[in-house]
């Protein structure tokens, strides 16, 4: 395939692509649930369940949504299944609404706060190391100086794998090699960016399941060092989660904001079949917006995420 | 692992609780909650369905027979079913042919890399073999150095050609290798892919092809959510593969994929992978896994690797120790070094029956001895040897040096003398009686 293949493909493409399988499939088997019914009955809605379930919208989400459809079918009392599209959609936006204000955009670098520091958490095999590869590459795009931190001092050649992302995009890394005490490597991360008069400091951290008590605290240890340089630094902690999660992605949100105070989500590979689902449930429950989208594996292969773009995707008839 | 599906199940059961007969109003209830909570496990939403059908239909049959309580019979049931939908019997890894070959195949971020290292170091330590392991991911920056860091870690050679861009080619130079320099299992890495990604999808099927594996293994993350089962059967209609590795289980993902996965696509689970470390694999047993599910514990597991890591000859020398009441600090310490090998603490008291919830919130980690094993070595040789000599200014002058509480050491040295009472008596089987009297006022050690 190749990076350098898909690279070249246009981006909005690319992005389409990745929610097209999501939206015919999502629309399909809501057609075919609704097909040949005029209203919106019980079976309507076992089948409605099915969809979003198979979705990983998840249970309690899914249930919430129905409730409010089945408040809004007794209401209007007559509810035709062309209407149900539209309905869902709104209902669905409702929710993502109510949990993220104003509409997320990507990380904007306030003048007063230079350097900004965006540190990026997740479990293991998410996409961070990716990640932030293509948001250097971004950031480099816009005219900004990056830094990138290697604090991913623990898996087997992350750091190399940061560096080649460095090279790449032709941003400095600071990394102390593997087995380096992570903290200290953030630190002199911050501090080699300051010294720089860089614009955007980027931390890689190792891949940790949430449940991992001692990993988590060396997380919040992590952030705290970079407080030392610079006040309130982190300005950012970005979390990572792999579009293809189920359920256990909305305790990694709840976990990882425990130890960081997570400010902003990507959903990763979500240019597969898996559906992504699990944002609207994640939305639904916490007060984080989802920003970036990951649809490849190329350097301009993260998108901005948009709620009112995926919805609309989602549920778009053609 | 499923503490949460068997935290759920415990609730679903409770509704059926109380009750004299199972009926259809009654396991109408009890099934909800359990479709729920496999749904909420991330079993596939079409499993879930089709197992709760299967309860209830066995459900229904088997009350007029048996006079058990209806929960009892419901937990029997749902447990002999999901072992079953999870595959029969546990099935090892296809090692024929000289070199075997075995090819991993699976998305970006399942574990891949890390797992052909556990494999490779499993095959190495417990069945004797010279593993090769092959860098065929070409694509994802520094893979191939991350598997020869892994190599590196367990002795095992790593195999790569970094000016080679076909990984058709760089695994059949490999098995070349492997059979002018006596390795018997070849071990193929490959890059991390999308099932929809077609042209990737016809490279891995060409490297199966052109290698012909004894085994191909689909990698998947046990976190997986519905897309797991859309997945595992993309990859199998092209790959046609042989067993699935569960990877990343020592997370808390209920972890429904595993459950779903074999049903679609009728493979084998061989492998669960359990941690970071390069012994952190177990073969996969599906009934323990429903045993897991319902709260029944993993004795078997637990005793097997016990045994594994259990030295014969330090255990006789330690018997005549005890017998003599001479058992000292040191082998304290000893001790636990062999529970601190058989790894990680949380994992091994989640599997003692029951204990799963306890410790699902508690703080433990392989540093659980770390405050018992400072105090110890904060002790001359001659304080480990006679715990007697400890009076107040020594055990005052071992609290400093070891930066715990007086009352820490305090309490180490006494629960140190009732665990030397309790080995004496245990050393005298006429005493065992008495022994089994006193486990009941036994106390828990520090820092557990």
């Amino acid at each position: 395939m190749g990076i350098f293949k898909i690279f070249s493909r246009d981006k909005k493409e690319k992005l389409d692509e990745g929610l097209e399988k999501t939206k015919s499939s999502v629309f399909s088997k809501l057609s075919k649930a609704v097909a040949g019914k005029s209203k919106v009955d019980d079976e309507v809605l076992d089948n409605l369940e099915e969809v979003l379930i198979s979705s990983d919208v998840g249970v309690n989400t899914t249930l919430k949504i129905i409730e409010r459809i089945e408040a809004r079918v007794a209401k209007d009392k007559y509810l035709g299944t062309d209407e149900l599209n539209r309905i869902l959609k709104e209902e669905i936006t409702g929710l993502l609404d109510e949990s993220n204000s104003g509409d997320a955009t990507e990380f904007t670098t306030p003048a007063d706060k230079k350097p900004y520091v965006i540190m990026v958490v997740g479990v293991n095999g998410v996409g961070k190391t990716t990640t932030i590869g293509k948001l250097a590459y971004q950031f480099k795009k816009a005219g900004k100086s990056v830094v990138l931190g290697a604090a991913d001092t623990f898996r087997a050649a992350a750091v190399e794998q940061l560096k080649i992302w460095a090279q790449r995009v032709d941003v400095p890394i600071v990394e102390q090699g593997m087995n380096a005490d992570p903290a200290s490597v953030a630190f002199d991360t911050l501090q080699s960016a300051v010294k720089r008069g860089a614009d955007v400091v980027l931390i890689d951290t190792a891949g940790r399941l949430h449940n991992k008590v001692n990993l988590m605290n060396e997380l919040t240890k992590i952030k705290r060092v970079m407080d030392k340089i610079i006040p309130d630094a982190p300005h950012e902690v970005l979390l990572v989660l792999d579009g293809s999660t189920g359920q256990n992605a909305i305790e990694q949100a709840r976990q990882f904001t425990k130890a960081t105070e997570v400010t902003a989500l990507a959903l990763t590979k979500i240019d597969g079949t898996a559906k992504g689902g699990v944002v609207i449930g994640i939305s639904d429950e916490f007060k984080i917006p989802v920003k970036y989208i990951g649809v490849g594996e190329g350097m301009e292969h993260l998108q901005v995420f948009n709620r009112h773009e995926f919805v609309d995707s989602l549920f778009s008839n053609d | 692992m499923f503490d949460n599906l068997t935290d759920k199940f415990d609730r679903a059961f409770k509704v059926l609780k109380g009750q004299g007969q199972i009926t259809e109003v009654n396991v109408a209830e009890t099934l909800k909650e359990v479709r729920r909570a496999l749904l909420d496990a991330d079993v596939n939403f079409k499993t879930a369905k089709d197992f709760t059908n299967q309860i209830k239909e066995k459900a229904l049959g088997r009350d007029v027979l048996t006079a058990v309580k209806p929960g009892q019979l419901l937990v029997k049931i749902v447990q002999e079913e999901l072992a079953e939908l999870m595959g029969g019997e546990q099935e090892d890894v296809d090692l024929k042919g000289n070199p075997a070959i075995i090819l991993m195949s699976g998305l970006q971020g399942s574990g891949k890399t890390t797992f052909s290292g556990k494999l490779a170091n499993y095959l190495k330590t417990k069945k004797g073999k010279k593993p090769l392991l092959v860098a065929c991911d070409i694509y994802r920056p520094a893979a191939i150095d991350q598997l020869h860091v892994v190599g590196d870690q367990i002795g095992v050679e790593v195999f790569s050609n970094r000016d080679e861009k076909d990984p058709v080619k760089i695994s059949q130079a490999a098995i070349q290798y492997a059979r002018s320099n006596g390795h018997n299992v070849v071990i193929v890495d490959t890059a991390g892919r999308l099932a929809i990604d077609e042209q990737m999808m016809n490279e891995i099927t060409a490297v199966k092809r052109a290698i012909n594996p004894s085994e191909t293994l689909f990698v998947v993350d046990a976190m997986t959510g519905q897309d797991a089962v859309n997945t595992a059967k993309a990859f199998n209609e092209r790959l046609n593969f042989d067993g699935v590795v569960l990877t990343k289980l020592d997370g808390d993902t209920r972890g429904g994929a595993a459950i779903s996965i074999k049903s679609v696509v009728n493979k084998p689970i061989k492998f669960i992978g359990t941690g970071e470390k390069m012994e952190a694999i177990d073969l996969f047993y599906p009934k323990r896994m429903a045993d897991r599910i319902l709260g029944m514990g993993d004795v078997v597991s637990l005793v097997e690797r016990a045994q594994e890591n259990y030295d014969e000859e330090k255990a006789r020398k330690l018997h005549k120790k005890i017998a003599k009441n001479e058992f000292s600090f040191d082998d304290f310490l000893d001790q636990i070094q062999q529970i601190k090998k058989m790894g990680n603490m949380k994992d091994l008291m989640g599997m003692i029956p029951g204990m799963g919830k306890a410790v699902k919130n508690l703080d433990i980690d392989d540093d659980a001895f770390k405050g018992i094993e400072s105090i110890i070595y904060s002790m001359t040789p001659e304080e480990r040897n006679d715990h007697k000599i400890l009076n107040g200014s020594r055990r005052k002058r071992i609290a400093n040096g070891s930066g715990a509480s007086l009352q820490d050491v305090n309490k180490l040295v006494k629960q140190f003398e009732e665990t030397r009472k309790m080995m004496q008596l245990m050393s005298n089987k006429k005493n065992m009686a008495n022994m089994m009297r006193q486990m009941g006022g036994m106390k828990g050690m520090p820092g557990m």
